[in-house]
C-alpha cells in the first residue's frame, strides 16, 4: 500500500484550525482515492464518471470542476488542474470538515468564511471574483435541470427574480441609474447569514467500508 | 375577550385560561347539582377530540427540521420516556415503603403503571404553550416532535403494565414480548398511516372534476388511518402525522388552491375547538369527588416528574452531542427539560383504567401534576426564556434566494457523499428524491409530467401573492410613470448584452424594466428583454406577462 504522508498544510495552521482529519478518514478518502484513480497517483476528470450516482446530481459538473479549481486547492496561480493528487484530494475534502468544539469565536469565523469561498467559486465560474446575473441563470438552470418539463424561462425568470433579491439585500435602495454589477464575496457572506453554514455544510466520515460498484 | 385584551395572553397561556374557565363552570355545576359534574368520556377525547389536534399539527408541521432532527427527537421519545417511565414509578414505590405514608398496598406493578401514563409529555399541551412563546426553530421542533412521537412508548408500556397487573406471573418472555410490541406499534403506526396518506394522494389525482369534495378526502383519509391504527392497538397518533407529512406534498399540488385554503381552515378551527373543549373538560373534571387526596404521593409525584424529566434530559443530551455537531446548549437543554408539559392525554389515561381501591389516589395526582405543568410551567416559560435569552424564532420571510442556497448546497453535500464513498444523510435524503420523482410523483400527481420544485413553487406563491396584492391596489391599472415604481428599482445589465445593443433599444429596456418591476423586492418580472421594443399598453402588458408567467411555470 502507499505509504500516506500527511502533507504539511493539513497539520499546521494553514488550515483555520488544528488537524481535525484524523488518520482513520485518511486512510480511507486514499482507499476511497485509489478506486477513483484505478491504482494511478493522479486523478482527472474523467475519472468522476465511474462514480454512478453522481450523475443524477444537477450541479455535477460544477461539483467535479469544483475538484479541479485551483483557487480550492491553494495554489497561486488561476484556472483548472488538469489533475490532481491525493494531497490536493485531501484538501479539498477538508473543507466539509466538521466543527470542532472547542472552537473560539475567531477561528469559527474563519472556518465559515473559508465554507463560503468554496460556494463562492463554485458559483462564479469565469473566475472574475463576482457572480453575475448570467452566472446566477445558469446555477438556476442546473439546479433546475432535473426537471425536463421545466421551460427555460422560468429558470430564467427566477434567477431574475433572486438575483433582484440579492441585490436589494446587498445594496439596498438604488438609485435609478445604478447598474447592479454581481454579487462579490462580501455580498454574498451578507446573503448567507441567516444560514448557519458551519454546522450544516459538513460530510461525516465514518470508517465504511468502500462501495465496490464502481467500475 | 382573550384575545382582544392584549396584555393577557403575554402572562398566561391560552390554556391555562381554558382551565380556569372549567374550572369555575365545574364548580358551579357542582355547587348547584350537589354532585360530580360529568368527566370527559376517555372514549370522545381519544376518538373525537384528539385527532383533529394531531391531524393539524401533522399536517403544517415543518418537515425539513423534524427529519433532519429526527435521530435526536426518536431518542428523546423513546429512550427518554421510557426513563421516566421507570424512574417515576420506581422512586413511587420506594415511597409508598415508607409505612408513615399508608400508601404500601399500591404495589410496584401500579405505580409502574401510573408512571408509564403520566411520564408522557403532552402534544396538545406543548403546542398551546409553544406556540406562544416562538423559541427557535429547532428547539420547537424537538420538544414538539418527541411530545408527538412518545404515543407509541406510551400506548405500549400502557398497555403492557395494564396487563401485568392481571396476569398471575410474568416472566421474561412477556417482557421481552413487551419490547418487540412496541417495534410493531410504532412501525405498525407509520406503515398505517404512509398507506393511507398515499392512498389520499392518489384519489385526489382525479378529483379534478369534483372539487368541491376535495377536503373531505384529506379529513377523511387522516382520519380513518387513525381509527385503523387504534383499532389494531397501534399507535393512532403515529399514524395520522405519517398520514398527513406523507400526503402532504402530493395532495398540495393536486388539489385546486380553493381547496387548499379550505382544508388550512378547517384543520385550523377543528383542532382549535378541540384544544379548547380539551381544556375546559380537564378543569370542570376536577372539581368533584373523584379524588383521593394523599398528599405526600401527590407531592413526590410532582416532583419526581420534574427531577426525572431533568435528568433524563441531561443525560440524553449529552450523548447526542458526542455525536452531532450542532449541539444543544444548556439553555436549550433546560427549555426541553421545562417544556415537558402533561396533559389531557395522562388524564384521560388515567380514567381508562380498571376500577381498583386506589385509583382516586391516582386521579388526584394526574390532576395535580397537569395543572401544576399547565399553570406554572406554563407560565413561568415565557418570562424564563426572556431570562435565559434562548434563541428565538427568525421572523423573516423566506426568500427565494435562500432556497435556491439550500437546494445548491443539498446537492453539493450529496455529491460529495457519492464521491467519498459515504453512505450518509445526504446520500438516503437524495436517493428518496430520486425515488420520489420517478415513480411516486408519476403516480399520485395528477400532472405528472410537471413535477415542480420547491424553488418553483415558492417563487410562484410569492409571485401570486405580489399579483393579488398589486391587483388590489388598483396597480396594474395605473399609468406607467408612477413615481413609487420608479424608486425602488435596481437595474441589472448583462455586460456582454450592453455592447450588442444600440442604446436607443437599451433605452427601451429600461423604460419597460421601470414600468413593469413592482414593488417589492422579491419578485421578479419575467418577459424577454431582448425583444421589446414598442409594446402595447403597459397595464395590460403587466397582467399579460403574470398571466403567460403563470401558465407557463
Amino acid at each position: 500500500a502507499l505509504q500516506v504522508v500527511v502533507p504539511q498544510e493539513l497539520t499546521s495552521h494553514h488550515l483555520s484550525a488544528p488537524p481535525t482529519v484524523t488518520s482513520e478518514q485518511i486512510e480511507h478518502l486514499h482507499r476511497r482515492f485509489k478506486q477513483l484513480s484505478r491504482d494511478q497517483l493522479t486523478i482527472r476528470k474523467e475519472n468522476f464518471d465511474s462514480i454512478p450516482d453522481l450523475e443524477f446530481n444537477p450541479i455535477r459538473g460544477k461539483i467535479v470542476h469544483a475538484f479541479f479549481d485551483k483557487r480550492n486547492l491553494r495554489q497561486e496561480s488561476e484556472g483548472l488542474a488538469d489533475e490532481i493528487n491525493f494531497e490536493d484530494f485531501l484538501t479539498i475534502m477538508s473543507y466539509f470538515r466538521p466543527i470542532e468544539m472547542n472552537m473560539d469565536e475567531e477561528q469559527l469565523d474563519r472556518f465559515r468564511k473559508e465554507k463560503l469561498k468554496f460556494l463562492f467559486h463554485m458559483y462564479d465560474s469565469d473566475h472574475d471574483g463576482k457572480i453575475t446575473l448570467q452566472e446566477y441563470r445558469n446555477v438556476v438552470e442546473e439546479l433546475l435541470s432535473g426537471n425536463p418539463h421545466l421551460e427555460k424561462e422560468s429558470a430564467r425568470s427566477i434567477a431574475d427574480g433572486a438575483m433582484m433579491e440579492a441585490a436589494s439585500i446587498c445594496v439596498g435602495q438604488m438609485g435609478p441609474d445604478q447598474v447592479y454589477e454581481g454579487i462579490t464575496f462580501e455580498d454574498f457572506l451578507k446573503m448567507w447569514q441567516g444560514i448557519d453554514i458551519e454546522t450544516k455544510m459538513h460530510v461525516r466520515f465514518l470508517t465504511m467500508e468502500t462501495i465496490a460498484h464502481c467500475y | 375577550g382573550f384575545h382582544l385584551y392584549n396584555k393577557l395572553p403575554s402572562v398566561v397561556p391560552e390554556s391555562c385560561l381554558l382551565i380556569f374557565v372549567g374550572l369555575i363552570m365545574g364548580g358551579i355545576i357542582y355547587g348547584f347539582n350537589d354532585r360530580s359534574p360529568p368527566v370527559m368520556d376517555s372514549d370522545i377525547f381519544f376518538l373525537y377530540l384528539l385527532p383533529p389536534i394531531v391531524l393539524d399539527a401533522g399536517y403544517f408541521m415543518p418537515s425539513r427540521p423534524f427529519f433532519e432532527n429526527m435521530g435526536t427527537i426518536l431518542l428523546y421519545a423513546v429512550v427518554g420516556t421510557v426513563w421516566n417511565v421507570f424512574g417515576i414509578g420506581f422512586s413511587l414505590y420506594g415511597i409508598c415503603q415508607v409505612k408513615a405514608f399508608r400508601l404500601q398496598d399500591v404495589s410496584l406493578l401500579h405505580n409502574l403503571l401510573f408512571g408509564s401514563l403520566i411520564a408522557a409529555v403532552d402534544p396538545v399541551a406543548v403546542l398551546a404553550v409553544f406556540e406562544e412563546i416562538h423559541v427557535n426553530e429547532k428547539l420547537h421542533i424537538l420538544v414538539f416532535g418527541e411530545s408527538l412521537l412518545n404515543d407509541a412508548v406510551t400506548v405500549v408500556l400502557y398497555k403492557l403494565f395494564r396487563s401485568f397487573c392481571e396476569m398471575p406471573t410474568i416472566n421474561s418472555l412477556d417482557v421481552l414480548a413487551g419490547v418487540g410490541k412496541f417495534f410493531v406499534v410504532g412501525l405498525g403506526g407509520v406503515l398505517v398511516g404512509l398507506t393511507f396518506g398515499l392512498t389520499a394522494a392518489f384519489t385526489t389525482r382525479f378529483t379534478k372534476d369534483i372539487r368541491v369534495i376535495e377536503p373531505l378526502f384529506v379529513f377523511l383519509y387522516s382520519y380513518l388511518s387513525y381509527l385503523t391504527a387504534e383499532m389494531f392497538h397501534l399507535s393512532g397518533i403515529v399514524a395520522i402525522i405519517a398520514c398527513a407529512m406523507g400526503m402532504k406534498r402530493y395532495v398540495e399540488a393536486n388539489i385546486s388552491l380553493k381547496s387548499h385554503t379550505t382544508v388550512k381552515y378547517f384543520m385550523k378551527m377543528w383542532s382549535s375547538v378541540s384544544d379548547t373543549l380539551i381544556f375546559i373538560f380537564l378543569g370542570v373534571s376536577t372539581i368533584g369527588e373523584n379524588h383521593e387526596w394523599n398528599w405526600p404521593y401527590i407531592c413526590f409525584t410532582v416532583i419526581f416528574c420534574l427531577v426525572w424529566r431533568a435528568l433524563g434530559v441531561l443525560v440524553l443530551t449529552f450523548f447526542v452531542n458526542r455525536f452531532h455537531v450542532n449541539s444543544i446548549t444548556g439553555k436549550d437543554q433546560f427549555i426541553i427539560a421545562y417544556g415537558g408539559l402533561r396533559g389531557a392525554i395522562c388524564f384521560s389515561l388515567v380514567f381508562l383504567l380498571p376500577d381498583f381501591h386506589r385509583k382516586k389516589l391516582f386521579i388526584a395526582a394526574t390532576t395535580v401534576v397537569i395543572l401544576f405543568t399547565v399553570f406554572i410551567q406554563g407560565m413561568t416559560i415565557r418570562p424564563l426564556v426572556d431570562l435565559l435569552a434562548v434563541k428565538r424564532k427568525r421572523e423573516s420571510a423566506p426568500t427565494v434566494g435562500e432556497q435556491i442556497h439550500i437546494r445548491f448546497l443539498d446537492h453539493l453535500l450529496a455529491g460529495i457523499e457519492d464521491i467519498s464513498g459515504h453512505w450518509g444523510q445526504y446520500y438516503w435524503k437524495d436517493k428518496l428524491e430520486y425515488f420520489n420523482s420517478k415513480y411516486l410523483q408519476k403516480m399520485l400527481l395528477r400532472e405528472y409530467d410537471q413535477p415542480k420544485s420547491s424553488i418553483v413553487l415558492l417563487y410562484e406563491k410569492l409571485e401570486r401573492k405580489h399579483a393579488i396584492e398589486l391587483a388590489e391596489a388598483g396597480q396594474l391599472g395605473h399609468a406607467p410613470h408612477h413615481p413609487a415604481l420608479l424608486n425602488n428599482r435596481a437595474v441589472i445589465t448583462d455586460k456582454r448584452l450592453e455592447d450588442t445593443l444600440n442604446p436607443d433599444v437599451l433605452d427601451n429596456m429600461q423604460e419597460i424594466l421601470a414600468r413593469n418591476l413592482y414593488r417589492t423586492r422579491r419578485t421578479g418580472p419575467a418577459y424577454n428583454r431582448h425583444t421589446l421594443p414598442g409594446d402595447s399598453e403597459p397595464a395590460e402588458h403587466a397582467k399579460e406577462i403574470l398571466i403567460l408567467r403563470h401558465r407557463g411555470l
